[in-house]
C-alpha cells in the first residue's frame, strides 16, 4: 500500500526504531554513569541535528516539535524587540504555517502584516522592504511550503532593519539540502516528524547573538531556555533518521525529484481538468499538490484510501464552517478538490504509476457523488 | 434583466460551485446569476472559478442574516 503523506509524517524506519531503543533513559543533568551516557547522547544528537543544517551544537535548542518551535521563535522575537524598542511589527508570508500566523496575531499589541505571494507561492523580495516600513521585531518566511511544496528565495531577502528572520523548514529539512551560513537566517524551525525523525521532536537553530526567551520554565535544561525532561529517546531517533536522510540526498533528491516532476506532468494526461500547484522548479522533490475543480477533496481522498493510497487533502469540504486552505487561497486557486501528494525515500515509478492510473476512476466516482457526469 | 437567484444556503463546498457551474451553462450571456452561499470555501472559489473560465465577478455582498451573495455576470 503506497504511503504518499510523507509532508505529515514519515513511518518510522527500522534504523530510527534502533536507535530510539538504544538511546540510554536516564536524566542527563544527573552525575551518575548513566545520567553521563545520557548526557552523550544528547550532546551527539544536537551535534548531528545541527551539522544537518550546516550550524553548531550550541545553537540548537529541542523542542517538542515544528509547532512549539515555531512560537518558541515567534515569542522570542516580540520579546526582543520590545526589550530593544524596535517596532512591534511581524511580516510573515501568507502561507506560513497555522502555528505561527496564529501565534504572531495572538499579541494584541504587535501588528502583523500578511505578505502576499504569487500563483505559485513565491513572495516577492521587493514588497517585503514595504512592507517592514521602519522596521520590525520578525520577518517569517519559510524555507518551503508544505501544501504546495514552493521553495522561497531566502537569500535574497536582505533589507530587513535589524528584524529578526525566521525560516520555517518544515518542509524542507531532510528533503534539500541547507545551510544556514548560506540562507542569511537568525532561526530556523524543524519538525522532526517530517524530517525522518518519530512524532514529538523537533528544534530550533538560532543565530549567534539571537537568545531564545523561554516558554517552559523550571530548570536550566537546554541553556534554560526550554525546562523540562528531554525526549532523548525521540532526539536521538531525530539525529539517527535526519543523518540517514542528509547522508541519502546526493541520490535520494533527484529521484524524488525525477519521480514527482513526471508525476506532476502525468496528472494533465489522465484527467480531463486539473490545476497542478507550486512552482515548477523551486521546489521540494518530495510535495505535489493539485486540484480537481468540481470534486470534494474528502471524496477523492477516501476513494484513493479504498484503493491503497494515503494521502492528505488540502481542502476543507466536510462541513460548511471549515476554513479554506489559507495557501490556497493565498496562491488565488479553488480551494476544493485539492489532494497532495508527498513522497519518501522509498517510494517507486511503479507507486506513482499506479496513483495516477487509479486517479480517473476515483475522480469519476467523486463526480457521480455530487450528482455529476 | 432579473438575475437569476441561485441559493445554495446550508450547501458545504464545492456544492455552489457545481450548481454555479450548470446554471452558468444554461444561462444567456450576459445575464447576472446571484449565489446566496454561507459556505466560507465560496469566497474564495466564485472569484477564481469566474477568472478561470472568462466570467465576470462583480461584487460580494454580505446577507443581513450571514453568507453572501455573489453577482456573477455570464460571458459569452
Amino acid at each position: 500500500m503506497p504511503y504518499l503523506d510523507h509532508a505529515s509524517i514519515s513511518p518510522i524506519t527500522p534504523e530510527v526504531a534502533a536507535a530510539i531503543a538504544s538511546a540510554p533513559s536516564e536524566d542527563p543533568t544527573r552525575l551518575h554513569a548513566g545520567a553521563r551516557r545520557a548526557r552523550q547522547a544528547l550532546d551527539a544528537a544536537r551535534a548531528t541535528c545541527a551539522a544537518s543544517i550546516g550550524g553548531r551544537a550550541e545553537e540548537v535548542t529541542f523542542t517538542s516539535g515544528g509547532t512549539e518551535a515555531v512560537v518558541l521563535a515567534v515569542t522570542s522575537a516580540v520579546s526582543a524587540a520590545r526589550a530593544a524598542r524596535r517596532p512591534l511589527r511581524i511580516v510573515a508570508s501568507a502561507i506560513e504555517q497555522r502555528s505561527l500566523l496564529e501565534t504572531a496575531a495572538s499579541f494584541p499589541d504587535v501588528e502583523l502584516i500578511s505578505l502576499g505571494v504569487d500563483a505559485h507561492g513565491l513572495v516577492d523580495p521587493a514588497a517585503l522592504e514595504a512592507a517592514i516600513g521602519d522596521g520590525a521585531a520578525l520577518v517569517a518566511i519559510q524555507v518551503a511550503n508544505l501544501e504546495i511544496g514552493t521553495v522561497q528565495p531566502l537569500a535574497e531577502l536582505t533589507a530587513r532593519r535589524g528584524a529578526w528572520l525566521l525560516a520555517d523548514a518544515s518542509a524542507a529539512a531532510g528533503w534539500i539540502p541547507l545551510d544556514v551560513s548560506t540562507l542569511g537566517v537568525d532561526l530556523l524551525t524543524v519538525s522532526g516528524s517530517r524530517a525522518g525523525g518519530p512524532a514529538g521532536t523537533g528544534f530550533v537553530w538560532t543565530r549567534s547573538g539571537v537568545r531564545l526567551r523561554p516558554m517552559l520554565r523550571g530548570d536550566d535544561r537546554e541553556r534554560g531556555v526550554r525546562a523540562g525532561m528531554p525526549n532523548l529517546p525521540g532526539l536521538v531517533g531525530l539525529a539517527a533518521g535526519l543523518r540517514a536522510r542528509i547522508d541519502a540526498l546526493p541520490d535520494a533528491e533527484p529521484r524524488m525529484r525525477a519521480l514527482t516532476e513526471h508525476l506532476r506532468a502525468q496528472l494533465p494526461t489522465v484527467l480531463d481538468e486539473v490545476i497542478v500547484h507550486g512552482h515548477p522548479q523551486r521546489r521540494v522533490p518530495h510535495i505535489v499538490s493539485f486540484s480537481i475543480p468540481l470534486v470534494e477533496g474528502d471524496a477523492l481522498l477516501l476513494g484513493l484510501d479504498a484503493r491503497g493510497f494515503a494521502v492528505h487533502s488540502g481542502s476543507a469540504c466536510t462541513s460548511s464552517t471549515a476554513e479554506p486552505s489559507h495557501v490556497l487561497a493565498a496562491i488565488g486557486t479553488l480551494t476544493h478538490g485539492a489532494i497532495r501528494v508527498s513522497i519518501g525515500p522509498e517510494t517507486t515509478a511503479a507507486d506513482l504509476d499506479a496513483f495516477v492510473a487509479a486517479l480517473p476512476e476515483v475522480v469519476d466516482a467523486a463526480k457521480a457523488r455530487l450528482g455529476r457526469r | 434583466m432579473e438575475p437569476i437567484i441561485l441559493d445554495c444556503l446550508g450547501l458545504a463546498c464545492p456544492m455552489p460551485l457545481v450548481k454555479l457551474n450548470e446554471v452558468i451553462s444554461e444561462a444567456e450571456p450576459g445575464a447576472r446569476i446571484d449565489v446566496l452561499s454561507d459556505d466560507e470555501g465560496s469566497k474564495v472559489d466564485i472569484p477564481v472559478w469566474c477568472r478561470m473560465r472568462g466570467h465576470e465577478f462583480l461584487e460580494r455582498l454580505d446577507r443581513p442574516n450571514g453568507g453572501w451573495i455573489f453577482q456573477v455576470l455570464v460571458s459569452s
